[in-house]
């Protein structure tokens, strides 16, 4: 499983533009937002919370389909599935290396496009801690998306239809626990609720996307 | 007698040719008898005036936009645990009547917001998740279209069902917890002596029971029309072969 990840993530560096590509996405979003709503400091503190969560959601959804499809073409998919680890494993496996990639770069970066946007000070610790309680959820519901449209040919629209409407509770909680810290409330209960999708999306998704996949290899 | 016998589709068909007509007669008679009564038989409320009667229309939709989400479910569930193709085909002749409810319900909603509350839409938490629930319903209906091959469409679109319905529960309380909420509460509920005032209340429930009736007959109907498609497509591949 080590292997698999390491060999994943090597992939997803070297292999054309997919690691920076959900980053620099992120930055766009955050740059074109002023710039379409204007410059004036407190709307954009306003919907900074709201902008990054969306810009996050949406860079993680950018890079989902490559997380199967690759494997899928050349027929690695086929040889994970008879591999002696289980294929809930290997999607467990896969979603991390999605989110190392994808998640732990856009909370790290995040406070930075706070800064563009205006958020309060009082946000940034939200910000980051509900990014990393978050992003793992959006990597774990996007392999199941993923998982579902790999067999299509044209599979990356409906993965977002698909998709998008899963990310809604997350969204929701973590949007609210960084709009509450930055308007001086506690985010303590979104933040546990965010916890709890994460954790149940975790537990409960990668035999879903395994039980997806298996269909798909039939 | 068992439900299990209607996983033949021949007994399915069988059964439903003859249930069918009666279904269809009696959810045109309540639709007809509630609709015409609650608009045209009932008094204008006194603070509302007769935008009231959209009730006739807003609630059943509503009530049953919801029970085919959950009929779907529970066909899902038959078709990944007994394999019978007629629950999964019943599941996705369910899915385009359900968003249809949906729409009708989100359309009425605005119809009637606009005068009461004075817009035609507001982030209510009711309200959003109805439209997420037309989302999931979407979502659903494009994986359909999308797979070629039934056996596989059948499957994964049962998986997302199954998904889909946690994590629109989830949404629905999310919504809850983000927003405070502009509609009223529940019109209707078994444990309340009296919900709305008599005279509302009974075509009220012909009319939900006309929804439902209507429901049931949609699905019998579009599943048979699935069953008859399915086999058409294996007569012409047979042809194909010899």
């Amino acid at each position: 499983m080590i292997a698999l990840l390491v060999r994943d993530l090597r992939l997803a560096m070297r292999a054309g533009g997919g690691f920076g590509l959900g980053l620099a996405f992120f930055l766009l979003v955050a740059v074109l937002v002023p710039l379409g709503v204007g410059p004036q400091g407190a709307t954009l503190a306003r919907i900074a919370p709201g902008i990054l969560w969306v810009g996050a959601l949406l860079s993680c959804l950018l890079s989902l389909d490559r997380i199967f499809a690759l494997d899928w073409e050349d027929g690695t998919l086929d040889l994970l599935a008879t591999a002696p680890v289980p294929l809930e494993g290997v999607v467990a496996v896969k979603a991390l290396a999605h989110w190392l990639v994808t998640g732990l770069p856009l909370t790290l970066a995040a406070p930075v496009l706070g800064l563009l946007l205006n958020l309060p000070a009082a946000g940034y610790g939200a910000l980051v801690a509900s990014l990393a309680l978050g992003t793992p959820a959006l990597s774990a519901i996007g392999a199941f998306g993923a998982a579902l449209t790999v067999g299509l040919k044209r599979g990356g629209l409906l993965l977002s239809l698909l998709v998008l409407p899963l990310y809604i509770p997350t969204l929701v909680f973590g949007a609210e626990a960084v709009s509450r810290a930055a308007t001086g409330m506690a985010p303590g209960t979104a933040l546990i609720l965010l916890a709890a999708i994460t954790a149940g999306s975790l537990a409960i998704l990668p035999f879903a996307a395994a039980a997806a996949l298996r269909v798909n290899l039939r | 007698m068992s439900i299990w016998e209607y996983a033949n589709p021949k007994k399915f068909m069988q059964t439903s040719g003859t249930v069918l007509p009666w279904v269809t007669a009696a959810s045109a008679l309540c639709l007809l008898g509630g609709l015409i009564w609650g608009f045209f038989f009932t008094p204008d409320d006194y603070k509302q005036g007769s935008t009231v009667k959209i009730i006739y229309l807003h609630v059943p939709a509503a009530l049953m936009a919801i029970n085919a989400w959950f009929m779907m479910l529970v066909a899902s569930l038959i078709w990944l645990v007994r394999r019978h193709h007629v629950s999964a085909l019943a599941a996705r002749a369910a899915a385009p009547v359900g968003v249809t409810f949906t729409l009708i319900a989100l359309v009425t909603g605005a119809i009637w917001g606009q005068p009461m509350w004075g817009t035609w839409w507001a982030w209510d938490p009711r309200l959003t998740s109805f439209l997420i629930l037309f989302l999931f319903y979407l979502g659903y209906i494009a994986l359909w279209e999308a797979i070629e091959n039934p056996d596989t469409a059948a499957d994964l679109t049962s998986v997302l069902c199954l998904v889909g319905s946690v994590f629109a529960v989830l949404s629905r309380y999310a919504v809850n917890f983000w927003n405070q909420g502009l509609h009223q509460g529940a019109s209707l509920s078994l444990d309340k002596e009296q919900n709305v005032s008599n005279v509302y209340w009974v075509p009220l429930v012909v009319c939900i029971a006309g929804f439902a009736l209507l429901f049931l007959t949609l699905v019998l109907l579009r599943t048979r029309t699935e069953i008859r498609a399915r086999r058409l497509h294996s007569l012409l591949q047979r042809e194909r072969m010899a």
